[in-house]
């Protein structure tokens, strides 16, 4: 694995919202095939890191490297990272009033792949993948998250996800306003779109999407940097414990 | 963001070479009839000796003439652009062919070759149900299908109508719109020439829209297309008009007059997409009256001019009438959308929605400017009003000059205002999904639209999409 070049690859990464920073030196390296875990308590910085990477604007990074594949990211707008094959769930998906779900994905497939989607093709993938994720198909001509529920939004985030096939998959507390069935569902999507090929870095406060989702590696962040990393088996030591252990026991180690 | 990663959008390069071609070319002036510039009573009598109209119409034009004399520009709305109107530097008539054509291999070359471009031929063939076409200030092709002849839909141009309904006319005409309504109904009604007639008689239902195209290819020439339109008791009827000029030099006037009538229980919907070249200034009357149970719709987006100036009107004279406005208004660099509507509520259980939706880009104004009158005996009426404007930039402007005159307390009235801005999250949403910021922003515009825009017919939808993809090429903000 280590003779491959890592998809997603960060090195001592530091973020500025508003003049402060969030997040002050995170280095992480996903390679195709892998899930990562990041998970914190609230504040701790997560969401900011996912914003930066995938470029929003408010989120500057200020020091250090990134490379999606190889390229270098910090220098692509976040259609360009889009293009290279980064892709954020967002975790407050944002209303956009006129455009139909069925509309929007046209459109981002379209810009893909510099031509216009065959609509028998296009039609058959996303009822496909609707229907997979229960998605009810009036949702295709309904206006792109205006009025569906936190579990809708998340879904469609991950439809999303599904139809744009990116190499690299940010997740930001996808699991967020899912009902337990809600989160059977989309797990099972994000495992089926996870293959060799990918990479998955998952962003989250609690452990249970965990429970369906199976990491390779769990990382624990606080007070943006990453403090703590293992297996599997430390997300579930978080849920036992919670924050305040991990917190205690790397007081000391990093400034806080 | 840089150009490295940004897909050559052929569509957009495409489309631009399209509407260099589509739009904005134009076809040699060789006309039959060129008038001298200027306005005066020998002008109209020529133009209405020409026109070989009966001395009632004469009359009314030489009458309209004096009102448009005596009559001040508006001393509201954008003062300095129409203080800017020479009105003795127009031309008032011109006659491009020498008489109408019913068929098309009767109609000249080059007009054809203007309207292929336009795709009316294409058009036609998939679900016109009539076209009537004006080209310059003359209807040059007409056609109708057979069906709705028979049927006893009379779809004509206005000169065509004065001649072949001359008493329907002289009963309607200027009834709804009278010349001493405004300056530029006046003008109108002293020069008018083109525009459509239409009857439809009682409960009849014509399934398939009548449409027309316009056009101006003539520097400085005033269009004064007259339309008229009446429904009979229980018909309905929807009628179209899509217009696109050429790119212009110096100043043209456009100063049309439109009546519409829905007798008891009858439906119109007139539907309008213009897009007027930057420079001309686009003062419009149009106005409706709907009788008891009768429901009359405008839909009308505007796009392009100089300065537009347009409320489209609807007076609710009958007991149940209902009136729908939905309009959009795009103001791009240096233009001025002054739009708007009026309901008038002149009987009881009558209703009225107004949706009005504006984008302004660069330093480009929208003004919505509105009139709810709800009269005493309006008893049981509900109006309501909605305006909703988007900003793009940080020079654009919008405001809104809403008036409201209820005279009873029976009445349900509604107002709502919004002004918003494309959202920077909304932009990165849309960016992080592969969409350049451009094509982010215009996935928005259309969205803002789409209430409006879902309410055309397809292929009008697909013009009026692009013809906004074109106006928000190269947006900052």
């Amino acid at each position: 694995m280590t003779e491959k070049n890592p998809l997603l690859d960060f090195r001592d990464i530091h973020v500025e919202v508003e003049g402060k920073e969030v997040i002050r030196g995170v280095s992480l390296q996903v390679y195709s095939g892998q899930i990562h875990a990041i998970m914190g308590p609230n504040g701790s910085g997560k969401s900011s890191l996912s914003n930066a990477l995938m470029g929003h604007p408010d989120y500057s990074i200020i020091k250090g490297e990134a490379y999606l594949d190889g390229q270098n990211m910090l220098k692509m707008s976040p259609d360009e990272r889009s293009h290279a094959g980064l892709f954020l769930a967002f975790q407050y998906p944002l209303a956009i009033p006129g455009v139909t779900v069925a509309n929007f994905l046209r459109t981002a497939l379209k810009s893909h792949r510099g031509k216009d989607a065959d609509m028998s093709d296009f039609r058959r993938i996303f009822l496909k993948q609707m229907n997979a994720l229960s998605i009810d198909r009036s949702f295709a001509t309904r206006y792109l998250n205006e009025g569906f529920s936190g579990g809708e939004k998340k879904k469609v985030e991950i439809l999303q996800m599904a139809m744009l096939n990116p190499k690299i998959a940010l997740l930001d507390e996808t699991d967020s306003g899912l009902d337990i069935d809600a989160l059977k569902i989309v797990s099972n999507e994000i495992n089926r779109f996870h293959n060799d090929n990918n990479g998955i870095l998952l962003v989250t406060h609690y452990q249970r999407l965990l429970n369906y989702v199976k990491p390779h590696h769990v990382h624990v962040m606080i007070s943006g940097r990453l403090v703590k990393s293992g297996g599997p088996e430390l997300a579930l030591q978080l849920e036992e414990k919670g924050y305040d252990w991990i917190e205690k026991a790397t007081r000391g180690k990093v400034e806080v | 963001m840089s150009d490295s990663a940004k897909q050559p959008n052929s569509d957009l390069t495409n489309l631009n070479n399209d509407y260099a071609t589509k739009y904005g070319f134009r076809d040699p002036v060789d006309y039959f009839h060129k008038g001298a510039k200027g306005i005066n009573h020998e002008v109209v009598e020529m133009i209405s000796k020409l026109k070989k109209e009966p001395r009632w119409m004469t009359d009314r034009r030489h009458e309209a003439l004096d009102m448009f004399f005596s009559k001040p520009i508006p001393q509201w709305g954008n003062t300095a652009l129409l203080n800017e109107i020479d009105f003795q530097n127009i031309y008032y008539f011109v006659k491009p062919v020498k008489e109408m054509s019913k068929d098309w291999d009767d109609v000249p070359e080059y007009i054809k070759k203007t309207f292929d471009r336009l795709g009316i031929p294409e058009a036609e063939k998939k679900f016109l149900g009539g076209v009537s076409a004006q080209y310059e200030s003359e209807v040059v092709y007409h056609s109708m299908r057979d069906d709705l002849k028979k049927q006893g839909v009379i779809f004509l141009s206005m000169d065509g109508g004065l001649h072949e309904q001359e008493e329907v006319v002289r009963k309607y005409f200027g009834t709804v719109v009278p010349p001493a309504d405004n300056k530029f109904a006046a003008l109108n009604t002293a020069v008018w020439s083109g525009g459509s007639f239409i009857y439809v008689p009682p409960g009849l239902d014509v399934k398939i829209p009548l449409q027309a195209y316009f056009r101006i290819n003539v520097e400085n020439m005033g269009q004064f297309e007259r339309t008229l339109i009446i429904a009979d008791k229980g018909s309905r009827v929807h009628y179209i008009e899509g217009c696109t000029a050429p790119i212009y030099s110096t100043e043209s006037l456009h100063a049309a007059v439109v009546e519409v009538i829905a007798l008891e229980g009858a439906y119109i919907r007139y539907t309008t997409i213009q897009n007027w070249a930057r420079n001309i200034f686009n003062l419009v009357t149009k106005r409706a009256s709907a009788y008891r149970n009768a429901t009359v719709e405008w839909i009308d987006g505007n796009i392009g001019s100089r300065l537009s100036m347009k409320y489209p009107c609807i007076q609710l004279v009958g007991e149940g009438a209902k009136a729908e406005v939905l309009s959009v208004a795009f103001a791009g660099i240096n233009q001025h959308q002054d739009a708007g509507a009026k309901v008038i509520h002149a009987a009881p259980n009558t209703s009225s929605r107004i949706t009005s939706k504006s984008i302004s880009k660069d330093n480009g104004r929208a003004s919505y400017r509105g009139l709810v009158k709800i009269y005493k005996n309006a008893v049981n009426s509900k109006a309501s009003v909605e305006c909703d404007a988007l900003l793009i930039g940080e020079e654009a402007r919008s405001d809104t000059y809403p008036t409201m005159e209820i005279d009873n307390d029976q009445v349900k009235v509604e107002h709502e205002a919004r002004v918003s801005k494309v959202a920077e999250e909304q932009l990165f949403y849309l960016t992080s999904r592969g969409l350049t910021e451009d094509e982010a922003r215009l996935l928005i515009v259309n969205g803002f639209m789409e209430p409006f825009t879902k309410e055309l017919p397809m292929e009008y939808a697909v013009e009026l999409n692009r013809l906004i993809e074109l106006e928000m090429e190269g947006t900052v903000g």
